[in-house]
């Protein structure tokens, strides 16, 4: 730590860290009009995908229209720099719909980089921060190691997997963040002086090859879509459509798998020197063998980073195995047996937080000013990472300004199930998105992301008249084509029932609305085009849209009811002095949680496990006697 | 768990299987045409037509089947004892007769109500003074304490193992659908849609079986039928009476329905018990008194439980060797009377049984006894045939939804709606029976999904 210190600089927000996370922060921050510095150990890390080339998939995508409709940059950003796009589960329903794109990883850090250079209000600078500087628990500046002194009025932590990081693979420990950066050794200490609870967590990534090695005619091409949507509203397909570069599909064999079973006791996972807890839906490839040894082959993707290098990343081969025994049973692969490492794979440490410490807004409980986004608050994914950002730094500017915080609910969008799910419960484990964490994930679809949040987004100050107007003028489209669909009356014709025939659909007895044709499964929108002559010619986006939402109603309407109950208990606030511990006839267990999660409503109580109904009755009680004693007081 | 605070609730206001008459209280928004829905007053007049605090006497009809004479009484809010609209059924006070009213109301859209939450209400609406608070607290921690005492009880009887069984078979169906729609590029066995057919036909198959466990429910039906044996003059009507004595006993008298066995209804915590006392049993030419013996051993066979008695003043006789021979298969709670006497009678004989000793004459050992009783009732939960039997009424009626939900799952399945569909009918069929057992939903499938799958990159 350098002995002189400087204050170098005034601002309202100060991001730690340059990632996905710490980009949408700061954006978000400036935007909004507030000063922002970011910080990043090396500025070429900005925006940096240090592990697999693809931004978007199931709920991740949904996540990446979430952060769209709500001014944020990362579909923009891979709408300018993908190589292919693809929707996925287009079979499975459309709130499951999922788009996905093979992101080219040079141009992506290049682009948002520039974007930031040219953002009012931001500063961008090359440096570690070592120290929060905090007076009465509130933030007051960061020191960085050079020994400059930022005074700030918030701070947003999105350190990624740098803190105290190190690399791990065989007998081999680099002390280094991830791709050979510099890792931040410091900045722990000075979050366990402030009474920080850290977690240490792990991940990991595969190895990248040498294009010019591999042997491609031994693998099955996978291509983009055809038709291509966009991830950002602001994009049409046209306006981004471009060549596109595929991927491609080859599998492990016995042969990968014995020398992996051979190896194992040179796995620093499997000798224990590894001690942060891994996720368990990204494992290593000698995890999957272990774990699935029925298993007689395990698909391998290969994916380009870029059209302007030979690097192929190798999804599906993630590994901490010593070099030597990963070359070799990479080259056990078919298409690969000739394969020449450029970097290897390895498992990465690092420190995170425990982030039940947060509030939902993503500010920390105890420490005003100071607050957590991405990998640092213990999730795993650029996405959950970008979304967090969003939120923290967007949270930062309304801290500043005294106004409340944005907290999107469960109902809202996934990054509300994300942001609820860690600071509620807490994770045990890097936290990663899925469709399967949303209870209510028919109506949290990527197709109505803007309907959902461009007004908050318009509200918040990220989204210009211009864009809010637009999407005014689409949900209007799509209301007068849903009323039109209602109003159609097809006729018991024979060319309607020679239709429905060649659609194995039951023949109608007598006239009936388009509605109710269209509602039918083996039916579609598109399909009833050819017996749909009024069909106006509008934004397809827009038709979609007002599809989905007549063909599902009776569902939709089903999961709105579950919001409606659900809303019941988010409205009953609880106050934020309360002191559990004082309640008489709380469980103990119960009394404890609660005093550490805090939770804002009785729903948000409820979903702290280890919390029972009988407990949520005694704090019902509780607040209504408080509230009584109080107003008797007055009187 | 599913938590409202402003549905309709119900319960039964007067104790179990006690007095002539019940009532059931139902309160909450919409309780009156709630209650409108299943009452016919004789005079034509809806409820909703009444004015407050007024009675109406007419039936509750349901399917087009008269179920019982009732009076209706309406309280409309805030000028009731929750402060919301609040209707009481006057009801017939038989068992079966309270429950079905209680199913039927149940049907209509009411939730049955947690312990003492018709007070927590009445507190909660402003209606108790703030002194009260405290009291409300207690009532529901203790009540809520058995109230889960009991449901554990009921729950270890395997009612819950069945339950997880069914959840299980569903979870698997939603764990693959959810695995291969959360990724999308592993391989993961696709599961077709007669598959998934077939296994929510098996779910469906194992909750109507439950469910029908639950209209037989003959405990809370008819009660459970305990009959006291034992050789003349041993004290079985002393017993009886005694039994009939306890504070929680009486319900009807029902005449004998012969000379010799004479039946009475007792309540042991909560639960109807029939009681029959039978003609003491011995060797007898007398055809008159074989007809009574003969009957008694009849009836004695048919019971869940017997209590027999042994007068431990004097030596077993031939007599009591054939009654140890008789029960010695059966249910049984040996009752070693007239413990302040000398005991004269060899108990070694008794050593497999469950015994109580007691001084009938003197009132001692009636709590061992009454907790021998609820102890049989409750452990081996006196499962008819092998199943379990579904006794709460919360839980049939949790075990409807989500037969529903499963119904809705298989029509979105057999007309090939989208997976995601499918998986939300089934979802909501785990989360109704996640009610019964206390298990959440959403961990299930996530934990079941890396489990199960070999999936991520």
């Amino acid at each position: 730590m350098a002995n002189n210190y400087y204050v170098a600089d005034e601002c309202d927000i100060v991001v730690v860290g340059a990632g996905h996370a710490g980009c949408e922060a700061a954006l978000a921050g400036a935007r909004l009009g507030f000063k922002t510095i970011v910080f990043a150990i090396n500025l070429d890390s900005i925006a940096m995908m240090p592990c697999n080339p693809s931004i978007g998939g199931s709920s991740k995508g949904h996540l990446v229209r979430e952060i769209d409709a709500l001014g944020g940059e990362m579909g923009k950003n891979i709408d300018k720099t993908y190589l292919q796009i693809k929707t996925l589960n287009t079979s499975k329903g459309p709130a499951v719909y999922s788009l996905r794109a093979q992101a080219d990883k040079n141009r992506y850090k290049e682009e948002m980089k520039s974007v930031m250079e040219r953002t009012p209000n931001l500063k961008i600078k090359q440096g570690e921060v070592i120290k929060i500087i905090t007076e009465n628990n509130s933030v007051t500046g960061v020191l960085t190691s050079s020994g400059a002194v930022y005074k700030t009025k918030t701070v947003i932590l999105s350190t990624g997997t740098y803190l105290k990081a190190r690399c791990l693979f065989g007998e081999t420990i680099v002390q280094s963040g991830p791709n050979g950066l510099k890792a931040a050794s410091e900045l722990s200490q000075s979050l366990i002086e402030m009474g920080i609870k850290l977690y240490r967590f792990k991940t990991g990534t595969p190895a990248r090859i040498d294009k010019k090695t591999v042997d491609f005619s031994k693998m099955t091409p996978q291509y983009g879509d055809e038709n291509i949507s966009p991830f950002s509203f602001e994009h049409t397909a046209d306006e981004i459509k471009r060549e596109q570069i595929e991927c491609y599909l080859t599998y492990t064999n016995e042969n990968t798998h014995n020398i992996i079973r051979k190896n194992l006791h040179r796995s620093p996972l499997y000798s224990g020197v590894i001690e942060g807890t891994g996720p368990r839906y990204c494992p290593s490839i000698e995890d999957k063998v272990v774990r699935f040894s029925d298993k007689q082959r395990h698909q391998i993707f290969i994916e380009p980073e870029g059209e302007n290098t030979n690097e192929l990343y190798v999804q599906g081969m993630s590994s901490s195995l010593p070099e030597d025994v990963q070359i070799a049973l990479y080259r056990t692969v078919e298409g690969l047996e000739n394969c020449e490492f450029m970097r290897t794979a390895y498992a990465i440490e690092y420190d995170c937080i425990d982030a039940t410490q947060l509030k939902l807004s993503l500010e920390f409980k105890n420490i005003k000013g100071l607050f957590g986004a991405g990998q640092f608050n213990g999730t795993s994914g650029y996405e959950e990472a970008a979304a967090q950002g969003l939120i923290a730094g967007i949270n930062a500017a309304m801290l500043i300004q005294n106004k409340p915080p944005v907290i999107l609910k469960r109902f809202d969008a996934y990054i509300g199930v994300l942001i609820d799910d860690i600071v509620t419960k807490g994770t045990k484990e890097p936290y990663r998105m899925m469709t399967s964490r949303a209870e209510y994930r028919l109506l949290l679809r990527q197709d109505n992301a803007d309907e959902r949040l461009t007004k908050i987004g318009h509200d918040i100050g990220l989204i210009s008249d211009e864009r809010y107007n637009k999407f005014v003028e689409k949900q209007k489209t799509i209301e007068e084509e849903k009323q039109r669909i209602r109003s159609v009356i097809i006729g018991a014709k024979p060319e309607i029932q020679e239709f429905l025939k060649k659609y194995n659909s039951s023949p109608i007895k007598s006239g009936v609305r388009l509605s109710e044709l269209l509602k039918r499964p083996e039916l579609n929108y598109e399909i009833l085009g050819e017996i749909d002559p009024s069909r106006p010619i509008i934004d397809s986006e827009a038709a979609n849209e007002a599809a989905i939402q007549i063909k599902y109603e009776g569902y939709i309407k089903q999961q709105f009811n579950q919001v409606n109950e659900f809303k019941k208990l988010e409205n009953k606030i609880i106050p934020d002095d309360i002191d559990y511990s004082k309640i008489r006839g709380l469980r103990l267990e119960a009394a404890q949680k609660l005093n550490d999660i805090r939770p804002v409503n009785i729903g948000h109580a409820f979903r702290i496990s280890g919390v029972s109904p009988a407990d949520i009755s005694v704090i019902m009680i509780y607040i209504q006697q408080t509230k009584r004693l109080k107003n008797t007081e007055e009187e | 768990m599913i938590y409202y605070t402003d549905d309709i609730i119900a319960a039964q206001a007067t104790p179990v299987g006690m007095g002539g008459i019940s009532i059931i209280r139902i309160s909450g928004k919409g309780s009156i045409d709630l209650v409108d829905s299943i009452f016919i007053s004789k005079s034509g007049v809806k409820i909703a037509q009444k004015p407050t605090y007024t009675m109406t006497y007419g039936n509750i009809v349901y399917n087009n089947a008269v179920i019982d004479e009732v009076i209706v009484s309406v309280m409309r809010a805030p000028n009731s004892y929750t402060c919301e609209d609040v209707v009481e059924i006057n009801c017939h006070g038989g068992i079966a007769a309270v429950k079905k009213i209680m199913d039927i109301v149940v049907l209509s859209g009411a939730r049955v109500a947690d312990a003492g939450e018709f007070t927590k209400r009445a507190f909660l609406n402003g209606r108790i003074d703030i002194t009260q608070a405290e009291a409300v607290i207690d009532i529901i921690n203790s009540k809520t304490e058995r109230t889960v005492k009991n449901a554990l009880k009921q729950l270890s009887g395997g009612l819950s193992d069945k339950v997880k069984n069914i959840r299980n078979i569903l979870i698997d169906i939603v764990a693959a659908t959810d695995a291969a729609i959360d990724y999308p590029d592993d391989e993961i066995e696709e599961q077709n849609y007669s598959q998934i057919e077939f296994n929510l036909n098996k779910a469906l198959k194992d909750v109507e079986e439950l469910i029908n466990t639950a209209e037989m429910g003959k405990m809370l039906q008819y009660g459970v039928n305990v009959v006291i044996l034992g050789k003349p003059n041993v004290g079985k009507s002393s017993l009886l009476n005694l039994l009939l004595k306890e504070e929680r006993a009486i319900v009807t008298d029902i005449p004998g329905t012969t000379r010799d066995t004479v039946e009475e209804f007792i309540n042991i915590a909560g639960i109807p018990i029939k009681i029959m006392d039978t003609a003491g049993i011995r060797d007898t030419k007398d055809t008159v008194e074989k007809i009574g013996v003969d009957k008694a051993i009849k009836t004695a066979n048919d019971a869940d439980i017997i209590l027999f008695l042994i007068d431990t003043s004097k030596p077993l006789d031939n007599d009591d060797l054939k009654l140890i021979d008789f029960v010695n298969d059966k249910k049984v709670i040996v009752i070693l009377n007239k413990i302040d006497l000398e005991c004269k009678a060899n108990l070694s004989l008794f050593c497999n049984f469950n015994t109580v000793s007691m001084s009938i004459k003197e009132n001692k050992g009636i709590d061992s006894l009454l907790n021998a009783i609820e102890n049989i009732i409750i452990d081996s939960s006196l499962e008819s045939d092998d199943s379990v039997m579904v006794s709460n009424i919360r839980h049939k009626n949790l075990l409807l939804s989500s037969k529903n939900a499963i119904e809705k799952a298989l029509y979105t399945t057999k007309t090939h709606m989208p997976e995601d569909f499918v998986a939300i009918d089934i979802k909501e069929a785990i989360s109704f029976l996640g009610d019964i057992t206390g298990e959440s939903l959403k961990d299930d499938i996530i934990n079941r999904i890396f489990e199960k799958f070999c999936v991520g990159k």
